[in-house]
């Protein structure tokens, strides 16, 4: 097979990442602490670029690349723009955090590359051996980033919880993998999709391989049973790659269970789509019954997250291209508003001093109003508070259910969804009610401040105007 | 000759026994390491099998990959074991419990 | 067009939130600044939108800008749909909020909160903008609301003053009323129309001209009926009709720039306006045309003679608007649709002129408004005195001026109505022309002619401590300087609003009411053509044919009478007052509906919410449910927190029984 610069165009952003990201590497080991302004440059410049390409190579067809490898498809282009701007907004708001630590160096933003060129492999892995790789590149690199303040007790051992879970998880989906492999004799996404809905392969095979595949799958997202990671790795791990890891993965994780569930074993939607109802409504419960325990910030949010996984699965239940698109729609929606919530805790830290308690929170009204009403928005949005596009999220998924005759488990996710909003509307009081605790003044780079501006705003604005969102999330299912 | 399902049937075993080693060491963080090794080998004999009965040379194809990963994910692991002793000077999985609740 | 429209609705809004958001950047000057220049562009387009659509006969632009969202084939959009209709209450809104941006630079000069003041009479304007150019059912809700949410804002905008805040309370719970039964029209109209959008609504409700929805029991009601006076309930909440009436008074609280823009040129008019858009809606029910005509007569009439006995100058005027609206309404309901909305622009220049002279004199008077207190005062404000004047004339129809038109041509077709009601309507309206002017002249004697009880001195500020003791008692405002004429920003105003309050009934009257202004806009079934009825030969020829019309003479009538018993015998009042005092009281009460609003919805709502407080809300949804639930949860939460012991190998052991219990439900059963 002949190839030259034009057939690689669907394939240029990933080639460009792989290369700006080496560039960024190389570059790195020559600049000064003084310097290393640079790095950060290129690294923002690498992610734009990345995005300019994305959507150069965009279009409303599917190609596929490489014997069936690689995938662009509309899908693709949606999770990519998508994880590339969450994961710009990351690294507008970790630098100050990272300098204050005096763990400011080119590693971090080498292996956020890394990661970031990972997801947009899952997101258009068109085999197993890609979903595979793209998933390790990103695993590694975010074990390295949880440990990356070297000298933090929490940090180690929430690398170490973190690897040692990944590790397990990634062996059981490997091995759901080999067993879908062994069933239908293809590692082809699209070739294994055929062989199953001809019904060729022994279902109890598919079943059982299909089992661990969905907990690999529900271990990415940090979805109830498989969630005990969640809480300790977002507490342990420094805010900047809590950030992070918070919030560009999911798109990566929506990735990998799209490619997988959807695209391999749509056959199987009837298996799957009963396992998802089952660990949502246990994430919708736990995540939202035991954030309202938490007095830590970073852990309610991991707990928040871990609810917002239930939602995005219920999208996944109704199995049809209106729930893919109501789910994807919750995920970029989460994702932008994680990355928000966790960007304004890396504000408020300061040298020598984590911002990670609710208490941090008391006050912010007073210290500063601009921030407060952004983060209020962002809050708004994650409780599903209209007219923030949180709302609308939620709304779409519930229709997506309801759409299929599944009522009972919209109102399930409704109830929890009101337990969860105590806890949103609790920090809102504190920001608003409380007296401030930590009375020194904010101190935030110029491009953090914008980032949190155009990341509240969007969150409101996009609640007003969700439909070219919405738009694009049905069409990339051609609903 | 042997039965592809003697193959799956070791595969399993090996898979269990590494799961198990996962959750019933109490103490040495590094027999974790080896567990997750194990388990990646007991994944490459199924595909291994699979290929090999398959006639398909993807599944071999596979394997290298993963041993490949496999080599990556300890060195990773190992220096996360590192940094672990550094700050902790333990590596006993069950003084790992700070971040709880 | 489409980017003069949105400009049109944008840069009012843009002003505001760059007033609004920004305010201690900007300033007072700044906020003025942004906020002038926004509604100014604003203006100019809209003139010149009306120049295209009244002088080059421009198309009808009906355009959707923006789909919000599609629900079961139920499209939400934003749109323009501009007509004359439109175009006419656009250049009513913007020129009006124009004249009283500027004004407010004067009246506001030394207040606080002063760009939080701008920021909303800007957001005012945008809201109202919407609201006139939708064209369609959701976008009219969302300027209906959000002109309602400024106008509460801004009557509570004294924050501190506790009857501002009392009167803003009102104005929300009465508007409430009229919401409610906007909104279910609004749902009878998605639900039985299967649209939102005003021209598809149009098309499709002939076809439901004789449907029937039984509501309650057994019996059938017409459909249309019941979405028009549905509709016409928002109306009478917004347009301050009996009895939703309460709230207008009370909204004087707030200041008079608002008053005037709000109260009375612009949002209060936001029902006549949805009223006569709707008019394909309305032909469609005579019951409902009957209802609108009884219930806008009645307020007409007795809402004026309240208006007589009132002692705060704004609330004469308040009342007078009441009054006013009311004939507007009563127009609507003899479906001379034109007739109204002629009105409700004269109406719009001379009661935002007369509300802003007032708001003059409030400001010579350093922020009195007791008109027992004020006299004389043309001595001292000679052009607030002369466009007072103006504007007066033109409210109680003197010949020739722009109220005489307009109110003429409403009596006159209501009096060629044949509909239910019509007798009475007309017999009221009619009287209606003495009782405006008997309260409007004796305003203007009281306040610029009488003596009053005050003596500006030329030596009143040199005065010993003794004199001034007593002084203060007799005479609060004693020690007060002179009032004297206020800034340009203030007159200036006041002259470009006298303008048209002199002129535009003149030359408008053809077009509107006889010409084909409005044709294609309006809709008027052949049996209830009222205003066709009436023998027009030019406006000159109206006049000549008013003149022979008991209207005039009743209204030289009431200012005769108000000469004579206030400047020159006063105490003809006070004697008439005493001697009449049940009438007296039943006027002061407001014919009691206050007192049963409090008395009734206020204190029975209050009682039965005591009691289902206690039984119901404390001990049992807050004892069982509320806390209870709260409890329960928080104690799950404590507890199942502990599941996450930190140990990595229950970690594993979490993973491992969920693969197991999975793979026991998937596989093996």
């Amino acid at each position: 097979m002949q190839y030259d610069l034009i057939s690689l165009q669907p394939v240029m952003p990933e080639i460009f990442m792989l290369g700006a990201a080496c560039l960024v590497l190389v570059v790195d080991l020559f600049l000064t602490q003084r310097t290393r302004m640079w790095t950060y440059g290129l690294t923002l410049a690498t992610l734009l670029g990345a995005i300019a390409l994305t959507a150069w190579a965009a279009g409303p067809e599917r190609q596929v690349l490489f014997d069936g490898s690689y995938v662009r498809d509309p899908v693709s282009d949606v999770l990519k723009i998508a994880l590339l701007t969450i994961t710009v907004f990351v690294m507008v708001y970790a630098r100050d955090y990272l300098l204050q630590r005096g763990i400011y160096r080119g590693e971090f933003y080498t292996l956020a590359l890394f990661a970031s060129l990972g997801m947009m492999i899952m997101a258009s892995a068109g085999n197993f051996l890609t979903v595979y790789l793209g998933l390790e590149l990103l695993a590694l690199s975010m074990y390295a980033l949880v440990a990356f303040d070297r000298d933090s007790v929490k940090g180690s051992e929430a690398a170490m919880k973190y690897f040692v879970l990944g590790a397990l998880a990634s062996g059981l989906l490997l091995y759901g993998m080999s067993m879908l492999y062994g069933a239908t004799g293809t590692l082809n996404l699209a070739a294994m999709s055929e062989v199953i809905a001809a019904g060729k392969a022994e279902e109890t095979v598919l079943v059982f391989g299909l089992v661990f595949v969905v907990i690999g799958i529900a271990f990415k997202f940090g979805a109830v049973p498989f969630h005990m990671w969640v809480p300790d790795v977002y507490d342990g791990a420094p805010t900047a790659v809590t950030l992070f890891l918070g919030s560009a993965p999911k798109i990566a994780a929506f990735a990998l269970a799209i490619r997988l569930l959807a695209d391999g074993a749509g056959g199987l939607s009837a298996h799957w789509s009963d396992m998802l109802i089952i660990l949502a409504v246990a994430s919708l419960a736990i995540g939202n019954i035991v954030a309202i325990a938490q007095t830590n910030v970073k852990r309610m949010l991991a707990y928040s997250t871990i609810s917002h996984v239930g939602f995005i699965f219920l999208g996944f239940v109704a199995a049809d291209g209106r729930g893919y698109g109501a789910a994807l729609f919750y995920t970029v929606v989460y994702a932008l508003t994680a990355a928000g919530g966790f960007g304004l805790l890396t504000i408020l830290s300061r040298k020598g001093v984590d911002a990670e308690t609710l208490d941090d929170l008391k006050g912010l009204n007073d210290r500063s109003p601009w921030l407060a009403g952004m983060m209020l928005l962002i809050l708004f949005s994650m409780a599903g508070v209209p007219p923030t596009v949180g709302f609308f999220a939620k709304l779409f998924v519930l229709d997506a259910v309801v759409q299929v005759d599944m009522v009972w488990l919209a109102i399930v996710a409704v109830f929890f969804s009101i337990i969860g909003a105590y806890y949103y509307l609790r920090a809102i009081k504190m920001m608003y009610f409380d007296k401030p605790i930590d009375d020194h003044p904010i101190v935030a780079s110029v491009d953090s401040r914008v980032a949190m501006s155009v990341n509240g705003l969007a969150v409101l604005l996009l609640g007003i105007f969700p439909t070219a969102l919405l738009q694009a999330c049905r069409t990339a299912f051609g609903g | 000759m042997i039965a592809l399902s003697d193959y799956l049937i070791v595969a399993a075993i090996l898979f269990s026994i590494s799961v198990a080693g996962i959750f019933l060491n109490r103490k040495n963080v590094l027999l974790l390491l080896m567990c997750v090794e194990l388990m990646l080998l007991a994944v490459n004999i199924n595909f291994i099998a699979f290929s090999h009965f398959l006639s398909d040379v993807n599944g071999q194809i596979f394997v290298f990959f993963i041993l490949t990963v496999a080599a990556a994910e300890a060195a990773i692991g190992l220096a996360i074991l590192v940094v672990l002793f550094r700050t902790r000077r333990t590596i006993n999985v069950a003084d790992l419990d700070a971040l709880k609740g | 067009m489409d980017y003069i429209l949105l400009t049109i609705v944008l840069a009012p809004l843009a002003g505001s939130l760059i007033a609004g958001l920004f305010r201690n950047q900007v300033g007072r000057a700044g906020a003025h600044w942004t906020t002038i220049i926004g509604v100014g562009i604003s203006c100019a387009l809209s003139f010149y939108v009306f120049y295209q659509y009244a002088f080059n006969g421009a198309p009808v632009h009906n355009e959707t800008v923006y789909t919000w969202m599609v629900v079961d084939g139920l499209r939400m959009e934003i749109g323009f749909l501009v007509d004359r209709l439109t175009a006419m209450m656009m250049v009513v809104v913007t020129f009006v909020s124009l004249m009283v941006h500027i004004y407010t630079i004067g009246y506001m000069a030394h207040e606080e909160g002063y760009q939080r003041f701008f920021s909303y009479i800007a957001l005012f304007t945008f809201s109202m903008l919407m609201l006139v150019m939708s064209n369609n059912f959701l976008q009219l809700f969302f300027g209906w609301e959000a002109v309602g949410l400024v106008s509460y804002l801004l009557i509570g905008f004294y924050v501190k003053r506790e009857t501002a805040i009392f009167a803003n309370l009102k104005a929300f719970l009465v508007n409430r009323v009229g919401d409610f039964g906007f909104i279910l029209g609004i749902a009878a109209v998605a639900m039985y129309m299967g649209t939102l959008d005003y021209y598809e609504a149009f098309e499709r409700a002939p076809a439901l001209a004789n449907a029937t929805v039984v509501v309650w029991g057994d019996d059938a009601w017409s459909l249309m009926t019941l979405i028009c006076i549905l509709l016409f309930v928002g109306a009478m909440g917004k347009s301050a009709q009996v009895p939703l009436h309460v709230w207008l008074p009370d909204s004087m609280e707030g200041p008079t720039p608002i008053s005037a823009l709000i109260h009375a040129a612009t949002m209060v008019t936001a029902g006549i306006f949805m009223v006569a858009r709707m008019s394909p809606l309305y032909e469609l029910s005579e019951t409902a045309l009957s209802f609108v005509l009884i219930i806008g007569a009645t307020t007409a009439f007795f809402m004026g003679l309240i208006g007589i006995i009132q002692n705060d100058i704004k609330r004469v005027v308040a009342y007078s608007t009441l009054s006013q609206l009311g004939y507007m309404i009563a127009a609507l309901g003899a479906s001379a649709y034109a007739a109204g909305l002629f009105h409700l622009m004269t109406h719009a220049f001379f009661k935002a002129l007369l509300f802003l002279a007032a708001g003059s004199v409030i400001i010579g008077m350093h922020h009195d408004q007791d008109i027992r207190n004020m006299g004389g005062m043309r001595k001292y404000m000679p052009i607030t005195h002369w466009t007072f004047l103006i504007g007066t004339l033109a409210l109680i129809g003197f010949p020739g001026f722009a109220g005489f038109f307009s109110k003429d041509a409403i009596i006159e077709a209501v009096h060629f109505s044949r509909i239910f009601g019509s007798d009475y309507a007309y017999w009221l309206l009619l009287s209606g022309v003495f009782v405006t002017a008997l309260y409007s002249f004796r305003l203007y004697f009281i306040v610029f002619h009488g003596k009053g009880p005050r003596h500006f001195e030329p030596h009143h500020d040199v005065h010993d401590e003794n004199g001034d003791a007593e002084a203060q008692e007799h005479h609060p405002v004693h020690d007060e300087p002179k009032p004297h004429e206020s800034p340009w920003v203030v007159t200036v105003p006041l002259v470009l609003l006298a303008i048209p309050s002199v002129v535009i009934g003149y030359l408008a009257i053809g077009p509107m009411l006889f010409g084909e202004y409005f044709d294609g806009t309006l809709t008027v079934a052949p049996i209830h053509a009222t205003l066709s009825e009436i023998d027009f030969h030019g406006a000159a020829g109206f006049i000549l044919h008013g003149l022979s019309g008991p209207a005039v003479y009743l209204a030289a009538a009431g200012a005769l009478v108000a000469w004579f018993v206030y400047t020159r015998k006063p105490n003809i009042a006070t004697d008439l007052a005493r001697r009449f005092s049940w009438i007296y009281r039943v006027l002061d009460s407001k014919y009691g509906f206050d007192s049963f609003n409090q008395w009734f919805f206020a204190g029975g709502a209050r009682q039965l919410g005591k009691v289902l407080w206690q039984a119901g809300d404390r001990a049992f949804i807050d004892g069982a449910v509320v806390n209870g639930s709260a409890r329960s949860v928080a104690w799950l939460a404590s507890v199942t927190r502990y599941l996450q012991t930190g140990y990595l190998y229950h970690y594993a052991f979490a993973i491992i029984l969920g693969l197991l219990g999975l793979l026991s439900w998937f596989v093996i059963r």
